[in-house]
C-alpha cells in the first residue's frame, strides 16, 4: 500500500506541510480564508532542533497499537489506512498513550485527529506530499 | 473447527478478529450473559454524561457478527465447562460443544461485606450497560449520591452523573484519589480539580455501617444519601475455571499464546494475569487495550497461527472534567519531574530503562514514553535528557527515524 | 552615515488579506528579510536585505507575496543612470572593487536574437521528427584528415579519443565550492542519464562523484586544485581552463572561509586557506607552453582522453584558437562575455570580452581558412539560453555548446546575482548545510533532464523544418541563418546573409 515516507535529509523545516495539511482538512477552497488567524492543528507535525528537522505523521502501522487500544472502536483500518470515526471518539486519548510516534493529537472538537492520507478528501493525494517544496515527504508503495 | 467464546467485550472481539485472520470459515459462537451487541464498557460514564449514545457505544459496527460469521447466544449464562467432553452448559439447559474455547469473562465488581448493606434500596455497581441504565433511572436532580471508591470507576461514575444530581460524595479508604495509578502529588492535582467541579471527597475512611439512607463512617460522622454506588474495585471473573483450577482465583494463568493448562482452553482479557514488562511481575492488567491484544493473540493461536502476547504494561488514559491523565508502567526507580501551569509530568527510570510515567494536563505524544517502556529501549540509545523534557522522535537515533519515518530497511 | 544609505532596490508587497502568518517566508530567507511581530500578529520585512531571489514568493502557500522594483528614483539622466550613480556611492563609501556574479547584464546586442533560422518550403521538403529518424548525436575530438586503407584493403583506424554526446549540449565548468555538492550531484546524474557531460570546474572531483566519471570532464586550471593522477584518469576528458567569459584576464579567489570540510579535501588544500587561481598559468606563456601541458596530460592518461582548452572570447580570439588547434588540443571551448560566474569584479564582467556569436563565427571561419577545422572540435558557451540558440550556434560552426546559467535556472536559480554572498536561498551557490539541502538532487537532476529533453524535441523540430535529419549536417551550415538589423560588418563576421537576401 502507498504510505507517506519522510526523508529528513531533505526536510527544510519550512512547516509548509503542516499548513497544507491543516488546509486540506478544513475542506475549504481558499487557503487564506481557511487559515487566516487560525492556530492550526495539523495532522503532520515538524520536529526540529538545531539543523535537524523532520515531519511526523501516522505511519499506518501494520500492527496498529492505536486501533487495538481504542476503547470505542472509533479507530479502524480500512484498506490499510487507519481511519477515525470522529463521532464515536470520546477523546479518552488512549491512542495518544499508545502511539509510539506521537502521531495522534487532539482536535478542536476534543476528539482525536490523525493523518488519514487525505483518503477522505483531496482525492487521496496527501497534501503534505503535494506541498513539500523539496521532495522530503513522498507517497510511495514500497510493498 | 468450532470456536466458542464466552464473553462479548474487547477480548472476545479481539479473538473473533484474530481467528478470522487465519481461519475464514471455522464456526464461531459467542456467548454472553448480557443481551447486547458488543459495546465499550468504559463508555458507560460517557453515556450518562450524554457524550455518547447506545449506537455510538457499539465497539464494532452493527454487521460485525454477520461479517465475521459468528453465531451469537446473548443473554445466557454459562454454568459450567466440561473439559473432558469439550462442552459448556448454559442456564437454558443447552449444552454446546467446542474444539477451541476462549474464556473472556472479564471481571466482576468487588463488594465488601458491610453491615446494613441489605437495607440500602438504591444500591448500584458501575460496570455494565445495565448498571448504567439502572443508575440513570434511579437518579434525579434532587439525588444525593454516595460513591464508595475514588478509583477509575468511582470517579468516572461521578463525572458521568455530576450535572444530573444534587450532590456527590466520594468515600475512599485511601487518603487520596486514584491511588492505584497516581502518585501523591498527581492525586492532589486531580482531586482538587474534581473538587472544583462540586464533588466532595471523604478520604482515609471507610463505611462502617449502612442505614437505609445513611452511611456511618469509620472515623465517626455520617453521610446521608439517596443513591449508593459501590466502586471499590473489581476481581477477575474466573468462576468457570476456578471450579477446575482453584489457583486461578487471582486471574487465570496462561502461556504467551493465551493457552491455559487445560487443553484447547484459552483465556484472555480482564480475567487473566499477564506479565507486566515494566515490573517483571505477573499481574491482572484489567485494561481494554490489553484485553483486545490478548484476545487477538488467543484467536490467532486457536486458529493455528502464532502470535505471542508480549510487551504488556499497565496503561491508563482517562479524563475528568476536561483534565487529561495518562499513566503507564510502574513507579519505581529514579524520578524526573516537570511541573508547569496546568500540567504535571513524572517519569520513573531504573537501571537505564524507563519504567513508568504520569502525565496530567499535557499528554501530547505520551505514546513515545509508552514505547520506551514496552520495547525496553535502553535510555543510553537515546537522548534521554531531551526525551524527559519533551517526548519526541528527535531524541532517537537517525537510524531509528530513517527506519520508522523514512521506511529505510536496515 | 546617511550618505552611505542606498535606498532598497526592491519592495516586498505582502497582501495582508492573503497572509496566514505561516512564516515560511521568514524561515526560508537566508538574508533575514522577513520577521514576525507577535504583538501585532503580523509579518514584517526589511527590504534593505532583499536580493529579489523569489524564494519567499514561490514558497508562500497563499501567493501573498510579490517583489516589485521600487519607484524611488533619481532624477532622470541618460548618461548618469541609476547604477552608475549608486556605484559611485558604494565605492566612495567602501574604497573597494565592486563584485558581481552571474553573467554580464548590460544592454549589449544579443546576436542570437538578430539571427533567424530557415525552413524548407515546396522544393526541399521538411522532415517530421515524429515520423522519421532524426540524429542529434555528435562526437567531439580530432577527426582524421583523410581515410586511409592498409595494404590488405581494410580501413585504417587511428581516430583520436572522442566524446560521444547524445545531444550537443554539455554542462559547463562550475567548481565544487562555487556551487554546492547537491548542484554537482544533480548535474552528474543528469549528464549520465542524458548521455552528455558535466564539468568539475577547478575545484577537483568529490570522491562521491568518481562513479559518474564516464560523464565527467575534469578541469585543470591555473590553481591546479584537486589535480592528481586519479583525478585526470577519472574523467572522460580533461579541460585546461585558460580563461572564463565572465572575467577574461583575471584569476579566481575562493575565500578561506569557504574552504572547509569536503571542499578543502576535494581541492587538496588546507582548510581555511584562500584558494587563489592566478590570472595566468605560471607555466604557460606561449602556444608551445600550452602544447607541453596538453601533451603532459595526454601522457598521464595514456592518450585515452581528449584534451579541451577553454578560453574566453576576446578580441583576437581567431588567432588564439588557431594556436590552440596547433597545440595538440582536441577540443576548443570558447566562452563568450555573457558567461556566468560565482563572483567577478563588476567592471571586468561588464566590460571585458566579446559576444560568443561573433567569436564563434570568426574562429570557425579562421580554422576553415587555415584548413585545420577538422583537427579540433569547437564548443561554444556564454549564455546559450534555449534550443534556438543551440541551433544557431551549431549552424555558425560549433560542434556543441556549453550551458551553465540555464542549468542553474533549471535547478531553481532566480538570477538574483548574489552568488558571492554565499547565502544562495536555492541551495546552489552556497556551502551552508541548511541551504545546500534545499536542492534535492532527486528533483534537481530530473529538472535538468526535463530541460534538455525539451530542447532535444525542439532542436529536432527545427532541424526537421530545415529538412536536415542529422546535427552533423547542420554544423557550420550558415546558409540556414539570416541576419536581421545587422550591419554589413556584423554580417561579414557572422558569415551570414541578411534576411531577404
Amino acid at each position: 500500500m502507498k504510505r507517506v515516507y519522510v526523508n529528513e535529509k531533505w526536510c527544510l523545516g519550512c512547516h509548509l506541510c503542516e499548513y497544507y495539511c491543516a488546509f486540506a482538512n478544513t475542506g475549504m477552497k481558499d487557503m487564506a480564508k481557511a487559515l487566516c488567524n487560525l492556530e492550526i492543528r495539523p495532522r503532520i507535525r515538524i520536529e526540529e532542533q538545531d539543523d535537524i528537522s523532520f515531519a511526523v505523521s501516522c505511519r499506518h502501522c501494520d500492527e496498529p497499537l492505536c486501533v487495538k487500544s481504542c476503547i470505542t472502536g472509533a479507530l479502524s483500518r480500512e484498506n490499510g489506512v487507519i481511519v477515525i470515526d470522529s463521532d464515536k471518539c470520546v477523546g479518552c486519548f488512549t491512542c495518544i498513550l499508545a502511539c509510539p510516534y506521537g502521531a495522534i493529537s487532539q482536535s478542536e472538537t476534543g476528539a482525536i485527529q490523525k493523518c488519514e492520507l487525505c483518503a477522505k478528501t483531496n482525492d487521496g493525494i496527501p497534501q503534505c506530499v503535494a506541498g513539500c517544496p523539496n521532495g522530503a515527504i513522498v507517497f510511495e508503495d514500497r510493498g | 473447527m468450532k470456536y466458542l467464546i464466552i464473553g462479548n467485550s474487547a477480548a472476545a472481539v479481539g479473538a473473533v478478529e484474530g481467528i478470522r485472520q487465519i481461519d475464514k470459515s471455522g464456526q464461531i459462537t459467542v456467548i454472553s450473559s448480557e443481551p447486547h451487541h458488543t459495546y465499550s464498557r468504559p463508555l458507560i460514564s460517557y453515556l450518562l454524561l450524554g457524550k455518547t449514545d447506545r449506537q455510538k457505544m457499539r465497539y464494532r459496527p452493527d454487521d460485525f457478527y454477520s461479517v465475521n460469521g459468528c453465531e451469537c447466544i446473548f443473554g445466557k449464562n454459562v454454568l459450567s465447562i466440561n473439559v473432558k467432553n469439550k462442552t459448556v452448559s448454559l442456564d437454558d439447559g443447552r449444552s454446546i460443544c467446542y474444539d477451541k474455547l476462549l474464556i473472556a469473562t472479564g471481571s466482576v465488581p468487588f463488594i465488601p461485606e458491610t453491615e446494613g448493606q441489605e437495607k440500602v434500596k438504591n444500591s448500584f455497581t458501575f460496570m455494565s450497560l445495565d448498571d448504567a441504565d439502572a443508575l440513570g433511572k434511579a437518579i434525579n436532580a434532587g439525588s444525593r449520591v454516595l460513591i464508595i471508591g475514588a478509583g477509575l470507576i468511582g470517579l468516572k461514575c461521578a463525572e458521568g452523573i455530576a450535572g444530573r444530581v444534587k450532590s456527590i460524595t466520594v468515600v475512599d479508604l485511601s487518603d487520596r484519589v486514584l491511588s492505584s495509578i497516581l502518585d501523591a502529588e498527581g492525586s492532589e492535582i486531580l482531586g482538587r480539580h474534581i473538587e472544583s467541579k462540586g464533588i466532595s471527597f471523604i478520604l482515609g475512611q471507610s463505611v462502617l455501617r449502612y442505614g437505609e439512607n445513611e452511611a456511618l463512617l469509620s472515623k465517626g460522622g455520617s453521610v446521608p444519601f439517596d443513591v449508593l454506588v459501590t466502586a471499590v474495585g473489581v476481581r477477575p471473573n474466573t468462576s468457570l475455571l476456578s471450579a477446575i483450577e482453584p489457583s486461578y482465583e487471582r486471574g487465570i494463568v496462561t502461556d504467551d499464546e493465551m493457552h491455559t493448562v487445560i487443553p484447547d482452553v484459552y483465556a484472555a482479557g480482564d480475567c487473566t494475569q499477564s506479565l507486566d514488562v515494566s515490573s517483571g511481575k505477573n499481574r491482572v492488567l484489567a485494561l481494554l487495550p490489553n484485553a483486545y491484544r490478548q484476545g487477538e493473540c488467543a484467536g490467532i493461536s486457536m486458529a493455528g497461527g502464532k502470535k505471542p502476547f508480549d510487551r504488556a504494561v499497565p496503561m491508563n488514559a482517562i479524563g475528568f472534567f476536561g483534565l487529561h491523565v495518562v499513566t503507564a508502567g510502574s513507579y519505581t526507580g529514579e524520578v524526573f519531574e516537570r511541573k508547569a501551569e496546568g500540567s504535571y509530568k513524572k517519569l520513573f527510570y531504573d537501571k537505564g530503562f524507563l519504567k513508568g510515567f504520569i502525565m496530567i494536563g499535557d499528554v501530547n505524544k505520551a505514546g513515545i514514553y509508552t514505547s520506551l517502556i514496552q520495547n525496553g529501549i535502553p535510555l543510553s540509545d537515546i537522548d534521554f535528557e531531551l526525551v524527559c523534557e519533551k517526548p519526541s522522535l528527535m531524541a532517537f537515533s537517525r537510524k531509528y527515524r530513517d527506519e520508522k519515518l523514512g521506511g529505510v530497511r536496515q | 552615515m546617511p550618505i552611505n544609505f542606498i535606498y532598497p532596490e526592491f519592495e516586498i508587497v505582502r497582501d495582508e488579506s492573503q497572509c496566514i502568518r505561516c512564516r515560511a517566508c521568514e524561515r526560508q530567507c537566508a538574508n533575514e528579510v522577513h520577521g514576525y511581530d507577535s504583538e501585532r500578529n503580523a509579518m514584517e520585512s526589511d527590504e534593505l536585505k532583499c536580493v529579489n531571489c523569489h524564494r519567499c514568493v514561490l514558497l508562500c502557500p497563499t501567493r501573498a507575496l510579490k517583489i516589485i522594483r521600487t519607484d524611488h528614483t533619481f532624477r532622470e539622466n541618460a548618461n548618469w543612470n541609476e547604477d552608475a550613480i549608486k556605484e559611485i556611492y558604494m565605492q566612495a563609501g567602501s574604497g573597494g572593487v565592486l563584485l558581481s556574479s552571474m553573467g554580464n547584464p548590460k544592454n549589449y546586442p544579443v546576436y542570437w536574437d538578430k539571427i533567424l533560422i530557415n525552413a524548407s518550403q515546396v522544393t526541399n521538403p521538411p522532415i517530421d521528427p515524429l515520423r522519421e529518424p532524426m540524429e542529434t548525436k555528435t562526437f567531439l575530438g580530432k577527426k582524421p584528415e583523410k581515410i586511409g586503407r592498409s595494404d590488405d584493403g581494410t580501413l585504417k583506424v587511428n581516430t583520436s579519443p572522442q566524446l560521444e554526446l547524445e545531444l550537443p549540449v554539455m554542462f559547463s565548468a562550475m567548481s565544487y565550492g562555487s556551487i554546492s555538492y547537491n548542484a554537482h550531484e544533480s548535474m552528474a546524474r543528469a549528464a549520465q542519464s542524458l548521455g552528455t557531460y558535466y564539468n568539475t570546474g577547478e575545484g577537483g572531483l568529490h570522491e562521491d562523484f568518481y562513479k559518474y566519471g564516464k560523464n565527467t570532464i575534469v578541469q585543470v586550471a591555473s590553481g591546479r586544485f584537486g589535480v592528481y593522477l586519479d583525478y585526470l584518469n577519472a574523467g572522460a576528458a580533461i579541460e585546461i581552463k585558460m580563461g572564463q567569459g565572465a572575467k577574461p584576464g583575471i584569476g579566481g579567489h575562493l575565500p578561506g572561509a569557504k574552504i572547509v570540510g569536503d571542499i578543502a579535501k576535494t581541492r587538496m588544500i588546507p582548510e581555511g586557506s584562500d584558494a587563489i587561481s592566478p590570472a595566468p598559468h605560471h607555466d604557460i606563456y606561449s602556444i608551445e607552453d600550452l602544447r607541453q601541458l596538453v601533451y603532459s596530460l595526454k601522457e598521464a592518461t595514456q592518450n585515452k582522453k581528449p584534451v579541451i582548452v577553454k578560453v574566453a572570447a576576446v578580441h583576437n580570439i581567431a588567432a588564439i584558437a588557431s594556436g590552440i588547434a596547433r597545440s595538440g588540443a582536441d577540443i576548443i571551448a570558447i566562452d563568450g562575455f555573457r558567461g556566468g560566474t560565482g563572483a567577478a569584479p563588476t567592471r571586468i564582467r561588464d566590460n571585458v570580452g566579446i559576444p560568443i556569436e561573433l567569436a564563434l563565427a570568426s574562429v570557425d571561419t579562421r580554422l576553415r581558412d587555415e584548413g585545420i577545422r577538422s583537427s579540433v572540435s569547437l564548443v561554444a558557451g556564454g549564455s546559450i539560453r534555449n534550443s534556438a540558440d543551440v541551433v544557431k550556434a551549431i549552424a555558425l560552426g560549433a560542434d556543441a555548446v556549453y550551458i551553465a546559467t540555464g542549468a542553474m535556472l533549471a535547478l531553481g536559480c532566480h538570477l538574483c546575482r548574489n552568488c558571492q554572498s554565499g547565502k544562495c536561498n536555492w541551495g546552489i551557490a552556497t556551502q551552508r548545510p541548511d541551504l545546500v539541502k534545499r536542492l534535492n538532487p532527486e528533483l534537481g537532476h530530473q529538472r535538468l533532464i526535463n530541460l534538455l529533453n525539451a530542447w532535444k524535441h525542439e532542436i529536432k523540430e527545427m532541424m526537421g523544418g530545415m529538412g536536415i535529419n542529422s546535427i552533423e549536417a547542420l554544423k557550420g551550415n550558415r546558409l540556414m541563418l539570416r541576419g536581421v538589423g545587422l550591419n554589413e560588418k556584423e554580417l561579414e563576421i557572422l558569415g551570414i546573409m541578411h534576411a531577404g537576401d
